[in-house]
């Protein structure tokens, strides 16, 4: 079965087998030790905005609606929604008998207060924006929540993923990251709350009232590890139980009877992607063949092998392999240097002394990319050595990561940037792509537009009909992919490794967490004495 | 002498804003503020969030304004509130984090002191010697060796490998159910790399340090009066040279101050020690403003004040140099 869903899905599981005798039946009991490299720097997500905060959160409060293992919405606190006919009305009807983890009961009122405090001007958050979308909303019994919108907004469905939060423990503060919740949550997830040690560790403990069942792992707890190394060295030793592995660990360090004895490695593609994108104004990579000429002279094979040690896909566009909104059919770039230089010199230019020269000036540029990112550096390297190859000279310039936003991206003061995209599963791509988008601090800041795209953006955003948005997108791609604003380079594989005792994890396109609370440990093979 | 300290005392006033006025304004200068980790490259913050939460944390104020409210606060000894999510008082993630930063400082110093100074005095008195040779080379060792590496190094044999200590962390999943001698034995078995690794580091420095301390007292004209007097070696040593030898160790002892407090962003990261390195540089990679305020200026009055613990104990220690 296990395998069945890996190879149906893509996702890959290494494993030898469980090569034990123990009876696979799932059992309450066991903790599970999970490394993270940050901390966690508060509970209320609507404001965090660091990763390790929102994979802690994830753990006590739920959405009213949430992804599943195909990367489908399906309700969690919703137990379902209509979608009126115009596109303009969501109707979400609640789970009944969902309680808070103190004992009080979940309604729509606390679905109403976490909207009212998303668009409070006293709320200090990022996420407002799909909020103040909303024109009317309403909570006509306990157990229904209706939103209006303007206009049809598809990937409004998606921000009811935002965690619903407990009205009646958090109406007297105005700024709910005053709160004591933001250090103390209380939600309606599948574990409750138990320690937060700033910098070093955040426990919980299963919630027995959760209205998917109890979660069979006991007890979970996140330890700050911020180095790489030491947490590899802490999942050998037994400190932690899981984490995610980069490829030389992946590959070589890993390739051990003994690790593969104790630990599971999965594989599958991660949500993002990396590339090169151009300043479309700059006077060189004005010319669409330019850019097409860089997309054939990039050899992705090489950055793939080179930078991720072979454990990635090439990317063709902006969404990742195997995804709904994924066009497979959109024009390639082969690794071809006698294409590129063709491409190029229909351009106008023309080699000089290895160099190409138009104008009597020569194809000499800067890419940009962000220090501390020894991936994007590799690629930078290696990108540098394939259009040399083609007789173009780029030079490679790190930034931190701030500098680089503000001195460099905001005032559109760079030749090019190698960076890369985290997907969410909804494909709406309007602020990358739009040509809208372009102004200071938006994220368009390649300055790519076209009026086709414009289009295409504003009708996949508006229309909650499934096949009409995969239309929409995969003529986008189509188009970007002619175009190559940017010079898609590859989508990296998350690799995350699981200690052997853990049972029930099934790889999918969602990765291998999706369903956390029914992972088990068999009786025999429980480490931590934790009683439920 | 009171009239000298209170002097003192009072000078640091005045420096003590200057400093924190050029940190401010370093701070503010530096590309990228605080609203930036949630908005940069978000494409849910709009300009109007971003105004919102700048209004929110005072940083539509003009530069000279938010510096005055600052300072107007710092009068009152209120550190203001962390601009991270969570918000709290400075002055609290601070606190938080120091003991541990002060264990491991105050252990490995005094280990450096234990070690460094008898290698040191050895060393000057066998100048040339097996001993001297061989300690020069152990401790010079210790000072290029790159210190993540041996971290590495030896986390991968004493936790991996022999599984005798824990490999990072400041106690184990345990702790709480342990009673009070296990908690001080789980806290000892994390501290003794961390420690016994900054220690090592700092060994070089403090042992060459009192070596040639030493080697100059060894050849001052009253050393020889003592030898010539027939007194004993260990007296001749141990009162004449030694104790002079070890005055200038209190100018070091003093300067030290400040570094009890620091913390090392290296040796917190590689561990996983939640101290004030690692307070301080999160703070800074996130612009959290006041947090970084905080611990500059905490830092900034304990080097006045060492400078200060110095003067004195030399005043104490040399009555030549008392004002």
């Amino acid at each position: 079965m296990l395998l069945l869903l890996a190879a149906c899905s893509g996702g890959k599981q290494e494993s030898e087998g469980k090569g034990t005798s123990v009876p696979d039946i799932p059992a309450y009991g066991d903790a599970i030790v999970e490394g993270s490299i940050g901390g966690v720097s508060g509970f209320l997500t609507a404001v965090t905005s660091d990763a390790s905060s929102h994979a802690a959160a994830g753990y006590v409060f739920s959405g009213l609606v949430r992804y599943d293992k195909n990367l489908k919405l399906e309700g969690e606190l919703a137990e379902s929604w209509e979608v009126s006919p115009d596109g303009k009305r969501i109707t979400f009807h609640l789970r009944k008998g969902v309680k808070w983890h103190d004992g009080a009961p979940f309604t729509s009122d606390d679905v109403m207060f976490t909207y009212r405090r998303m668009i409070d001007p006293r709320t200090p958050t990022a996420y407002g924006e799909d909020f103040k979308q909303v024109q009317r909303a309403a909570a006509p019994d306990p157990h229904t929540f209706v939103v209006e919108y303007a206009r049809p907004f598809a990937p409004a469905l998606a921000s009811w993923g935002m965690h619903v939060l407990p009205k009646h423990l958090l109406e007297k503060y105005p700024d709910i990251s005053k709160s004591p919740l933001n250090k103390k949550p209380v939600g309606t997830g599948p574990y409750r709350f138990v320690e937060w040690k700033t910098g070093e560790k955040v426990v919980f403990d299963a919630s027995p009232d959760y209205f998917e069942g109890k979660p069979y792992i006991a007890r979970v707890i996140t330890r700050v590890i911020p180095d790489q190394s030491t947490m590899f060295l802490e999942l050998k030793s037994g400190g932690v139980d899981t984490m995610d592995l980069t490829p030389p660990q992946y590959t070589r360090q890993t390739d051990t009877p003994d690790f593969r004895k104790a630990f599971t490695k999965y594989k599958y593609l991660a949500s993002a992607y990396t590339y090169l994108g151009f300043r479309l104004s700059h006077p060189f990579f004005k010319d669409r063949r330019v850019r097409q000429a860089i997309a054939h002279a990039a050899d992705k094979k090489a950055l793939i092998d080179g930078v991720l040690l072979g454990l990635g896909q090439e990317a063709t566009g902006p969404y990742k392999p195997g995804t709904w909104a994924h066009n497979p059919n959109v024009r390639k770039y082969p690794h071809d240097p006698s294409r590129a230089k063709a491409l190029l010199a229909e351009a106008g230019w023309k080699e000089k002394d290895g160099v190409l020269v138009k104008d009597r000036q020569p194809f000499e540029f800067t890419v940009l990319t962000n220090a501390g990112n020894e991936a994007r550096a590799k690629t930078a390297a290696i990108l540098q050595q394939n259009l040399a190859e083609v007789g173009i000279r780029m030079q490679i310039r790190t930034v931190e990561w701030a500098a680089f936003i503000n001195q460099f991206i905001d005032k559109r003061n760079f030749d090019a940037v190698i960076l890369g995209w985290s997907l969410t599963p909804d494909p709406d791509q309007y602020d990358i792509w739009h040509s809208s988008k372009t102004g200071p601090k938006e994220l368009n800041f390649v300055d790519f537009a076209n009026p086709e795209v414009d289009k295409l953006l504003e009708e996949g955003r508006s229309t909650f009909d499934i096949e009409k948005r995969k239309k929409a997108y995969f003529r986008i791609q189509e188009i970007l992919a002619g175009e190559q604003p940017y010079v898609f380079l590859y989508v990296p594989d998350a690799l995350p490794v699981v200690q052997k005792r853990f049972h029930g994890i099934h790889p999918a396109p969602a990765g291998i967490s999706y369903n956390f609370p029914k992972w088990y440990v068999p009786k025999a093979l429980q480490k931590h004495r934790i009683q439920p | 002498m009171l009239r000298f300290v209170v002097r003192r005392l009072l000078l640091t006033i005045p420096l003590l804003v200057g400093i924190s006025f050029i940190s401010f304004l370093v701070i503010h200068l530096a590309p990228g503020g605080p609203i930036s980790v949630g908005t940069d490259m978000n494409p849910k913050a709009t300009a109007e969030t971003r105004a919102r939460l700048e209004a929110y944390y005072g940083l539509d104020q003009p530069f000279y304004v938010q510096y005055g409210r600052w300072l107007g606060r710092m009068a009152t000894l209120d550190f203001g509130d962390s601009f991270s999510p969570d918000g709290r008082p400075v002055a609290e993630k601070i606190r938080e984090r120091i003991p541990i930063t002060l264990t491991i400082n105050v252990l490995s110093m005094g280990l450096i002191f234990l070690v460094a100074i008898p290698i040191g005095i050895y060393s000057a008195v066998r100048q040339g010697s097996l001993f001297d040779r061989v300690s020069t080379v152990f401790v010079f060792t210790g000072f290029s060796i790159p210190t993540f590496w041996l971290a590495l190094l030896l986390m991968i044999l004493f936790g991996v490998k022999l599984e005798w200590l824990p490999i990072s962390g400041i106690g184990s999943l345990e702790y709480h159910s342990l009673g009070t001698m296990g908690k001080i034995a789980d806290r000892a078995r994390h501290l003794l790399l961390p420690v016994l690794l900054t220690g090592f580091t700092g060994l070089a420095g403090m042992s060459r340090y009192m070596r040639s301390n030493m080697l100059e007292v060894i050849r001052q004209d009253y050393v020889a009066t003592a030898r010539a007097k027939g007194l004993p070696e260990r007296t001749v040593v141990f009162r004449h040279e030694m104790r002079n030898a070890l005055l200038p160790v209190i100018t070091i002892l003093g300067l030290s101050v400040p570094d009890l407090l620091g913390g090392s962003v290296i040796f917190e990261t590689i561990f996983a020690i939640p101290g004030m390195g690692q307070l301080f540089y999160q703070g800074v990679m996130s612009r959290d403003y006041p947090l970084i305020m905080g611990i500059l200026t905490i830092g900034a009055f304990l080097t006045l004040l060492g400078n200060l613990l110095a003067d004195v104990g030399y005043a104490l220690a040399d009555p030549r140099i008392r004002p």
